[in-house]
C-alpha cells in the first residue's frame, strides 16, 4: 500500500472522476480524493479546477485532511481569488481552536495565500495569535507578519504589526526571538531606509542571549543579523566576538559561516596587540577547515569564502596549505577552487611543496584542470620570487611531456615569466622554439610569436620561424596577426640587413589586405614609423616594457571590505556586491567595514567637507596690519625684494607659532611611512597587463606628417595624449582697489611642466603712478615662496594694467595654515603696504611623478588605516571614465587601473604633492542620469587633512 | 510577478535520466521550465559529480546538491546564504533516509503524500521550521506496515494531533515522556583517515576526520556526561547543539541531554600537525610502453602502523586511463574486475595477513595506436579496522544523572579509510 496508487489513472477524464470522490459522503474517500489531488500537484499537474471541491472539505475535524487541504490552498489560491474568500471562515474559526497546533496551522496557511481580498482578513486573528499563550503560535505569527508585509506593506504598518514584532524580540522563548528577527530581517531588507531592526547594546544583549537557545537555523538569523551591527567601541567588539566564537564549533555549517562573518567584521575594530586578536585569528582556521571535510557543495562555498578570508587576512590559513591539495576524485567545481586558494596561499616557505602538487596535477586527465595548474605554476613563478628558477624547470619538465594542451599552456606562462624578469631566463627558448608546430591555440601562438620577436638577436633563425608564421596570415585570429606584425618589426629593428624583405612583407599585408581596422592602422604607424624616423622607431617600438605585477587577480580593496561583509551569501560565491546581480536590488546598500577604533578623536569629520565652500572661497582682505601678519611685514620693504625670498628669513615671533604644533602631523608620520617606502623610485606606468606589445601604442613622439593620405591618421592622435599642463582657473580679484588706495590685484594659480606660478594682474585704479613693488608671502602650509622678485619693469601709470607671472617654489617655510591652502600676502609699493590672503588650489602642487606602482598602489591602500579615509561625492560631472581620467592627468592626478565593477568604472589614481605626500585615490563612477555621472570619491592619505582640499581640486578639475 | 522573497522559493526532485519527478512550491508556482538551465549546466559537466552547486538564471538562482542519485534543485530568487540552502537540502535527504529507510525516487514517490507533508513541516515561508526528527516525526509518524494496515482499518491518520512536546523547550532534541523498558546507551567512534601517498610512499597529506555516533535508548530526562582518557587530541570539534559548550572549555568533558534514538554527538578533525598512522603501504608498478599497446600492473599492499588489530575490508579502486581496453591479472587473494566501459578496476582484498601480502598483477592492454596514457591513476583504498580509534581517542567514563535506574553502557571504535588515495 504506497502512495504510488495515487499516480495511477482512470480512462474517464481523471479530473471528472476526482470531483466525484471528493464529494463522495464518506470521509475516508474524501481523504483519498485530495491525496490523489496532492500527488498530481507533486509532479506539476494543473488541478486547479478542483478548487471549489477540495475547499468544500476544508471543515473537518481531521486533521491530516485538514493539513492536505491548506497545502492544497496554499497552491492554488492566487489563481481563483474569488474562490479563495470561501475559506476565509474557517481559517478565522480556525485561529480559534483550542488546540495550539491548529491556530498555528491556520495563520501560517492564510499567510502563504497571496490574496489581497484575504488579507485584509487575516488581520484580526494574526493580532491575536502575535499574543498568543503558547510559544508555538507567536512563532508562527511572527513570520506570517513577514508574510503579509511582503503582499501588503502599508497594511502591516497601519495595523502596527511591526511594533509587535519588534516587542517579541524580547519574547522569553528563544524561538519566538529568532523567527521575530528573522521576519524582521526580511522586512528591513525591502526597505532598507527604515529603521526597523534598531540594534542597541540592550537588544544586541537580547539577541545574545537567543544565540545559545535557539535552533541551529535561528542561530543564523541572529548571527547575520548581529553582523549588521556597529559596535560603539573594541570593547563592545571584543565582547560580542567572545559571545559569538562557540558557534564557530557548530555542527551546521552555516551557522560556522555566519560566525565567520561577524568575527572577521568586527576583527577590524580590534587592535592587533591585543592578546585577544592573536587568539581569534588562530581560532578561525579550524572551524574553516572543518569545513572542507563536508560534502562537495558545501565545500565549495566554503572554498569561495576562504578565498576572500585569505585575501583579507592570510596569516589565519597560512599554515594550512595542505588542506587544499587536491584529491583526484573531487568535483572540478572544487579542484579549481582549491588550486586559486594555494596559489593565493604559497610563499617562500611553502613554494616547494607547492610546485610538487601542481606538477602532480599537470599530469592528470581533465584537461580544464590541467590547465589551469600549469597556468598556476606560472603564477607561483611571479609570485614568489625566489620559486621562479623552479618554477621555470617544472614548465620546461611539462614542455618534454609533449601533451599538446600543457605545452601551449606553458608557453603563455613562460611569457609572462619573462616580462616578470627579463634577462634571467632566456636560455629555454631554445626548447620552447623546438614546439612551434605543435601550437594550434591562438593564445600560445601570440606567446610563442612574441617571445621570437622580443629576443629575436638570441635566436638565430627568428626569420625563418617568424617567416614560417606568415605563409598563413591571414588564416590567423587577429591576436596573432597583430603580435606577428609588432614581432617582425622588432625583428628588423634588430637585424635590419637581412629582413627587410620580410618586414615589407608583413605591413603590406597588413596594410592592404587586411579588413581589420586595427592592424591596418597598427600597419600604418609601423611603417610611418619606420620610414621616417628609424631611432624613432627603435625607441618606440623596443622601449624597455614595465614589469608585471603578481597581483593582477586580487580583488580591490574596497570591493574586499564589501565582500567581506557578505560572507556566507550569493555575494561572496560570486564574489561581487548583491547589488550587481540581485534582480530589482533594492536601495544599494553599501556594506563596509568599521574603522578600527581610535579614529573618535581622530581629525575632522570627512562629511563636513563638501560644503562651506563659497565663504573659504573669496579672497579675504586683512583689514588692518598686526596679529598674525605681524612678522611678516615688520620687515624694511624698501628696496625691491631680491635673492630668496624672505619669508625663509624670518624669525618667528609670538603670533607665528599658533599652528606650529599642527605641521607635526602633516609632515611627521608620512616621511616615516610612506617615503621609505616609496624610496625615491621613479614609478613607471606598471599597468601590469598581460597582452605584450605596448610598444606598439605610442606614436606621440612622432614626426611630422608625410603627405599622402596617411596625414589624417595623425591628426587623430595629435590631441590626445599631449600633457597640456593642469588646469588653472579664471583670475579672481584678490585685493580690490578700494582697499589698497587704488591697487587692484587680481590673479590666479597654475603648475605648467613642474613649475608653478603665480599670475597676477596689477592694476593702477589711483590717479599717480605706482612703482616700487615688492611682494611677500607668510609661512604657509606647503612652504610657498615667491622664486624671483616680483618684477614690475616700469611705474604702473593711472588707469594702467600689468600682467606679471611670479614663479613660486616650495622651499620655504612652513606653517601649517587654516585653512589648509590659506596664503597670506603682502604687496608694497611707492604708496603703502596691503596685504590680503587667498587660497591656492591644492592641484599646483600635485607633482609629475605622482604615478605610483600598481603594486605599490595596492600595498599603501592596505597599510594605510581606514580611518584615514575619507568619501566624498562630485555629482553630475559631464565625463565618463576616460574623459576623467585623461582630464585628471593633465593636472598630475594619475590612473593606476581601471576596472569595471557591476557597471560602473572605477578608476585607481594616486598623486603627490610637493611634500611627498601621497594620496591614493578611488573613483567609482555611476551614471546619475543619461548625460551625467555622479563620482564618488574615496582618499586614503597619511595625511587625512589635506583630503578634503584634494577633493576639492578634484572637483575644480571635473567641472572645468 | 515581482515581489521579494527570501529564502527557498521551490524545490524540484530530479532522477539521474533528468525527470523531474517531485515539486513543491512555497510561494507562487515555479515552472518547470528553470530547471532547463540546470539541465544545460548538468549536459556541460558531462559527469553528474561535477555539476556546480550554484548556479545564475536570468530571473533565479538554483542551488543544488546531488544525494543518493537524486539532484535537490531548490530555486531561490534573491540574497540568501548558500550554505543555509544546502544545508537544509541535506537535511531533508536526512529526514526522507530516516523515513523511508532510503532515499530513493522510488521511495519518495511511493511516500508522495508524506514527502508534501514533511516539506510543509519542514519550511515556513522559507524559514526552516523544523528540521529535527524527534519533532517530525511527532508531527507526522514515519510510515510503517504495520501503521498503514491498522490506518486503513480504523481510520486513523499518520498525522499527530498534538504540538510536539520539545518544540519549543530550551531542548528541542528531545521529546518529553520516553520510556524503555531496556535503558541503553552506546557510542560508535569512527574514524576516517583522508590521505594522499605520492608515489615515493611518503604522505603528501593526512589527517583523521572522527565522529562519535550515538544511540540512545534512555527514559525520562537523562543528564549524561562522557569524559575522555586523552581530551586534548580533540582540538578542532563540532557539537551537536545538545552539548554544553561552557563545560567543554572549562573540564574538558561532554555534558548534554540526549536526544532520543540515533544522533552524532560531536565530529572531529586531527589535522595533519599531528602525525596521523598510516595504517597500510601500498608497493606499486604500473606501466605503459607506447609501440606494443600494452602494459604491465603490479600492486601490492601491506600492513604498515596499525597498531597490532587486523587490516580489513580491503577495497582498491582504480580509474585506468581511457587508453585501456582490458586488464589480464591474477590476484593472490580476493577477486578483481574491471570494466572497459567506465575503466575502472575494482580488487575486493578481503583481510590482510602479513604472511603473505596480496598481490594483483598482470598485462594492461591498450588501444592499439594510441598514444601511451601520460596521466598515472590513482589507487584509492578502502579499509577498515575494528576496536581501534587510529588517532589513540579513547573514552574514559559516562555517568548520567537525573534519572535513577542503571543503563547499560558500551563504546565501539573503528578505523576506516576515507579519501585515501595512493599515486603512481
Amino acid at each position: 500500500m504506497t502512495d504510488s496508487k495515487y499516480f495511477t489513472t482512470t480512462k474517464k477524464g481523471e479530473i471528472f472522476e476526482l470531483k466525484a470522490e471528493l464529494n463522495s459522503d464518506k470521509k475516508e474517500k474524501k481523504k483519498e480524493a485530495v491525496k490523489k489531488v496532492i500527488a498530481s500537484m507533486t509532479v506539476g499537474k494543473d488541478v486547479s479546477a478542483l478548487f471549489p471541491d477540495v475547499v468544500n472539505c476544508m471543515q473537518t475535524d481531521n486533521l491530516e485532511l485538514k493539513k492536505l487541504v491548506y497545502l492544497y490552498l496554499m497552491n492554488y489560491a492566487k489563481s481563483q481569488p474569488d474562490m479563495a474568500i470561501m475559506a476565509v471562515n474557517t481559517f478565522v474559526k480556525d485561529c480559534e481552536d483550542p488546540n495550539p497546533l491548529i491556530r498555528a496551522l491556520a495563520v501560517r496557511t492564510m499567510g502563504c495565500i497571496r490574496v489581497d481580498k484575504i488579507t485584509e482578513y487575516l488581520c484580526e486573528p494574526l493580532r491575536k495569535c502575535l499574543k498568543d499563550e503558547d510559544p508555538y503560535v507567536r512563532k508562527t505569527a511572527a513570520v506570517c507578519v513577514a508574510k503579509l508585509h511582503d503582499i501588503n506593506a502599508q497594511l502591516v504598518e497601519d495595523q502596527g504589526f511591526l511594533d509587535t514584532l519588534k516587542d517579541l524580540i524580547s519574547d522569553s522563548n528563544p524561538m519566538v526571538v529568532a523567527n521575530a528577527v528573522a521576519a524582521l530581517s526580511e522586512i528591513a531588507e525591502s526597505h532598507p531606509s527604515s529603521n526597523l531592526l534598531d540594534l542597541n547594546p540592550q537588544s544586541i544583549n537580547k539577541l545574545l542571549t537567543a544565540l545559545n537557545e535557539c535552533t541551529e537555523w535561528g542561530q543564523i538569523f541572529i548571527l547575520d543579523c548581529l553582523a549588521n551591527y556597529m559596535p560603539k567601541d573594541d570593547r563592545e567588539a571584543q565582547s560580542i566576538c567572545e559571545r559569538v566564537t562557540p558557534r564557530l564549533s557548530h555542527a551546521n555549517s552555516a551557522v560556522v559561516l555566519s560566525a565567520v562573518k561577524v568575527l572577521m567584521k568586527f576583527m577590524e575594530m580590534l587592535s592587533k596587540d591585543l592578546d585577544y586578536y592573536g587568539t581569534l585569528l588562530k581560532k578561525l582556521a579550524p572551524p574553516l577547515v572543518t569545513l572542507l571535510s563536508a560534502e562537495p557543495e558545501l565545500q565549495y562555498v566554503a572554498l569561495r569564502n576562504i578565498n576572500l578570508i585569505v585575501q583579507k587576512r592570510p596569516e589565519i590559513l597560512k599554515h594550512e596549505m595542505k588542506v587544499f591539495f587536491v584529491k583526484y576524485n573531487d568535483p572540478i567545481y572544487v579542484k579549481l577552487e582549491k588550486l586559486d586558494i594555494m596559489i593565493r596561499l604559497a610563499s617562500q616557505a611553502n613554494i616547494a611543496q607547492v610546485l610538487a602538487e601542481l606538477k602532480e596535477y599537470a599530469t592528470e586527465v581533465d584537461v580544464d584542470f590541467v590547465r589551469k595548474a600549469v597556468r598556476a605554476i606560472g603564477r607561483c613563478a611571479i609570485k614568489v620570487e625566489q620559486s621562479a628558477e623552479r618554477c621555470v624547470s617544472t614548465l620546461l619538465d611539462l614542455i618534454q611531456t609533449k601533451v599538446n594542451y600543457v605545452v601551449q599552456e606553458a608557453i603563455v606562462v613562460i611569457k609572462d615569466i619573462f616580462r616578470k624578469y627579463p634577462n634571467k631566463y632566456e636560455s629555454v627558448i631554445a626548447t620552447l622554439c623546438e614546439n612551434l608546430d605543435s601550437l594550434d591555440e591562438p593564445e600560445a601562438r601570440a606567446a610563442m610569436i612574441w617571445i621570437v620577436g622580443e629576443y629575436a638577436e638570441r635566436i638565430d633563425n627568428a626569420d625563418e620561424l617568424l617567416e614560417s608564421f606568415l605563409e598563413g596570415f591571414h588564416d590567423e585570429s587577429t591576436q596573432v596577426q597583430l603580435q606577428l606584425l609588432t614581432a617582425i618589426v622588432k625583428l628588423f629593428l634588430k637585424k635590419p640587413t637581412e629582413t627587410q624583405e620580410l618586414v615589407q612583407q608583413v605591413l603590406s599585408l597588413a596594410t592592404q589586405d587586411s579588413d581589420n581596422p586595427d592592424l591596418r592602422d597598427r600597419g600604418y604607424i609601423y611603417w610611418r614609423l619606420l620610414s621616417t624616423d628609424p631611432v624613432a622607431a627603435k625607441e618606440v617600438v623596443l622601449a624597455e616594457k614595465p614589469l608585471i605585477s603578481e597581483e593582477t587577480d586580487l580583488i580591490e580593496p574596497t570591493l574586499l571590505d564589501e565582500l567581506i561583509c557578505y560572507i556566507g551569501t550569493l555575494a561572496s560565491v560570486y564574489h561581487k556586491p548583491p547589488s550587481a546581480f540581485v534582480e530589482g536590488s533594492r536601495g544599494v546598500l553599501h556594506k563596509g567595514l568599521p574603522p578600527r577604533t581610535g579614529s573618535i578623536e581622530g581629525p575632522e569629520s570627512p562629511d563636513t567637507a563638501p560644503s562651506g565652500e563659497p565663504a573659504a572661497d573669496q579672497p579675504s582682505v586683512i583689514p588692518t596690519q598686526g596679529d598674525l601678519l605681524g612678522d611678516l611685514l615688520n620687515l624694511d620693504l624698501g628696496p625691491p625684494v631680491t635673492g630668496p625670498p624672505m619669508a625663509t628669513s624670518t624669525v618667528p615671533m609670538g603670533a607665528v607659532d599658533l599652528l606650529g604644533g599642527g605641521l607635526d602631523s602633516l609632515m611627521g608620520d608620512e616621511s616615516e611611512g610612506l617615503r621609505s617606502d616609496v624610496g625615491g623610485s621613479p614609478a613607471i606606468g606598471g599597468s601590469g597587463s598581460f597582452t605584450a606589445a605596448p610598444s606598439s601604442t605610442a606614436p606621440t613622439n612622432v614626426g611630422a606628417p608625410l603627405g599622402s593620405g596617411l596625414g589624417d591618421l595623425f591628426d587623430l592622435t595629435a590631441g590626445v595624449g599631449t600633457l597640456s599642463g593642469s588646469y588653472v582657473a579664471p583670475k579672481t580679484v584678490w585685493l580690490p582697489a578700494m582697499k589698497a588706495k587704488g591697487l587692484e590685484i587680481s590673479g590666479t594659480f597654475s603648475r605648467q611642466v613642474g613649475s608653478i606660478s603665480m599670475d597676477l594682474v596689477l592694476t593702477n585704479k589711483a590717479l599717480q603712478v605706482m612703482s616700487d613693488f615688492a611682494i611677500q608671502f607668510n609661512r604657509n602650509s606647503f612652504g610657498l615662496a615667491p622664486a624671483a622678485p616680483l618684477q614690475v619693469h616700469a611705474p604702473l601709470a593711472p588707469n594702467q594694467s600689468v600682467e606679471i607671472s611670479l614663479p613660486l617654489n616650495t622651499v620655504g617655510s612652513v606653517m601649517k595654515m587654516d585653512p589648509l591652502n590659506n596664503l597670506q600676502v603682502a604687496v608694497k609699493n611707492n604708496i603703502d603696504v596691503f596685504y590680503f590672503s587667498t587660497l591656492y588650489p591644492l592641484h599646483i602642487l600635485f607633482v609629475e611623478d605622482g604615478k605610483m606602482e600598481r603594486q605599490m598602489f595596492l600595498a599603501t591602500w592596505k597599510d594605510i588605516p581606514n580611518e584615514n579615509e575619507t568619501q566624498f561625492q562630485i555629482k553630475d560631472c559631464s565625463l565618463n571614465a576616460d574623459a576623467v581620467s585623461s582630464k585628471l592627468q593633465g593636472s598630475n592626478i594619475f590612473t593606476i587601473a581601471k576596472r569595471n565593477v557591476e557597471g560602473q568604472d572605477m578608476l585607481y589614481q594616486s598623486l603627490k604633492l610637493t611634500n611627498g605626500i601621497w594620496v591614493l585615490a578611488e573613483l567609482r563612477i555611476q551614471p546619475s542620469n543619461p548625460s551625467f555621472m555622479d563620482l564618488e570619491l574615496s582618499l586614503k592619505c597619511r595625511a587625512p587633512e589635506v583630503s578634503q582640499y584634494i577633493y576639492q581640486a578634484y572637483e575644480t578639475i571635473l567641472k572645468n | 510577478m515581482c515581489f521579494q522573497q527570501k529564502m527557498i522559493h521551490s524545490l524540484f526532485l530530479i532522477n539521474c535520466s533528468g525527470d523531474i519527478f517531485l515539486e513543491k512550491h512555497w510561494k507562487s508556482v515555479v515552472s518547470q521550465s528553470v530547471c532547463d538551465y540546470f539541465f544545460e549546466a548538468q549536459e556541460k559537466a558531462i559527469d553528474v559529480e561535477n555539476v556546480p552547486p550554484v548556479i545564475s538564471t536570468p530571473h533565479h538562482y538554483l542551488i543544488s546538491i546531488y544525494r543518493d542519485k537524486i539532484f535537490f534543485v531548490s530555486v531561490i530568487q534573491t540574497e540568501v546564504p548558500p550554505l543555509f540552502v544546502i544545508e537544509f537540502l541535506h537535511r531533508v535527504a536526512d529526514t526522507f533516509q530516516d523515513y523511508f529507510g532510503e532515499c530513493s525516487e522510488t521511495a519518495i514517490k511511493d511516500n508522495v503524500v508524506i514527502v508534501y507533508e514533511l516539506l510543509e513541516e519542514m519550511l515556513d515561508n522559507g524559514f526552516p521550521l523544523a528540521t529535527e526528527s524527534n519533532i517530525l516525526k511527532e508531527l507526522i509518524k514515519p510510515p510503517t506496515i504495520l501503521r498503514s494496515v491498522v490506518n486503513s482499518i480504523t481510520g486513523s491518520s499518520n498525522v499527530g494531533d498534538t504540538l510536539p512536546t520539545g518544540q519549543l523547550s530550551n531542548i528541542p532534541w528531545r521529546r518529553a515522556g520516553v520510556k524503555y523498558t531496556n535503558n541503553e546507551a552506546y557510542f560508535d567512534v569512527i574514524e576516517e583517515i583522508d590521505a594522499i601517498i605520492d608515489k615515493s610512499g611518503s604522505t603528501v597529506f593526512a589527517e583523521i576526520q572522527g565522529v562519535i555516533d550515538s544511540c540512545i535508548k534512555l527514559s525520562g530526562m537523562p543528564d549524561l556526561s562522557l569524559s575522555f582518557m586523552n581530551p586534548r587530541l580533540l582540538d578542532d570539534v563540532s557539537f551537536h547543539p545538545c552539548i554544553r559548550f561552557k563545560r567543554w572549555e572549562s573540564e574538558r568533558v561532554l555534558s548534554f541531554i540526549p536526544p532520543d534514538g540515533n544522533f552524532r554527538l560531536i565530529s572531529y578533525r586531527v589535522s595533519s600537525q599531528n602525525l596521523v598512522a598510516i595504517p597500510v603501504y601500498v608497493k606499486h608498478m604500473i606501466s605503459f610502453k607506447e609501440n606494443t599497446s600494452s602494459g604491465r600492473f603490479d600492486v601490492t599492499i601491506g600492513p604498515k602502523q596499525n597498531m597490532g588489530k587486523t587490516v580489513e575490508g580491503v577495497v582498491m579502486t582504480v580509474h585506468m586511463p581511457k587508453a585501456v581496453l582490458n586488464m589480464n591479472l591474477t590476484a593472490t587473494q580476493g577477486s578483481y574486475t574491471f570494466d572497459p566501459v567506465t575503466k575502472v578496476l575494482t580488487w575486493d582484498v578481503g583481510k590482510i595477513t602479513p604472511q603473505k601480502l596480496p598481490n594483483l598483477k598482470g598485462m594492461v592492454n591498450l588501444q592499439s595506436g594510441a598514444p601511451k596514457p601520460e596521466e598515472n591513476p590513482s589507487l584509492n583504498i578502502q579499509f577498515k579496522i575494528q576496536q581501534l580509534a587510529i588517532s589513540g581517542l579513547k573514552v574514559n567514563r559516562l555517568d548520567m544523572y537525573g534519572e535513577k535506574y542503571k543503563p547499560f553502557k558500551g563504546v565501539k571504535y573503528i578505523t576506516k579509510a576515507g579519501k585515501f588515495q595512493v599515486r603512481t
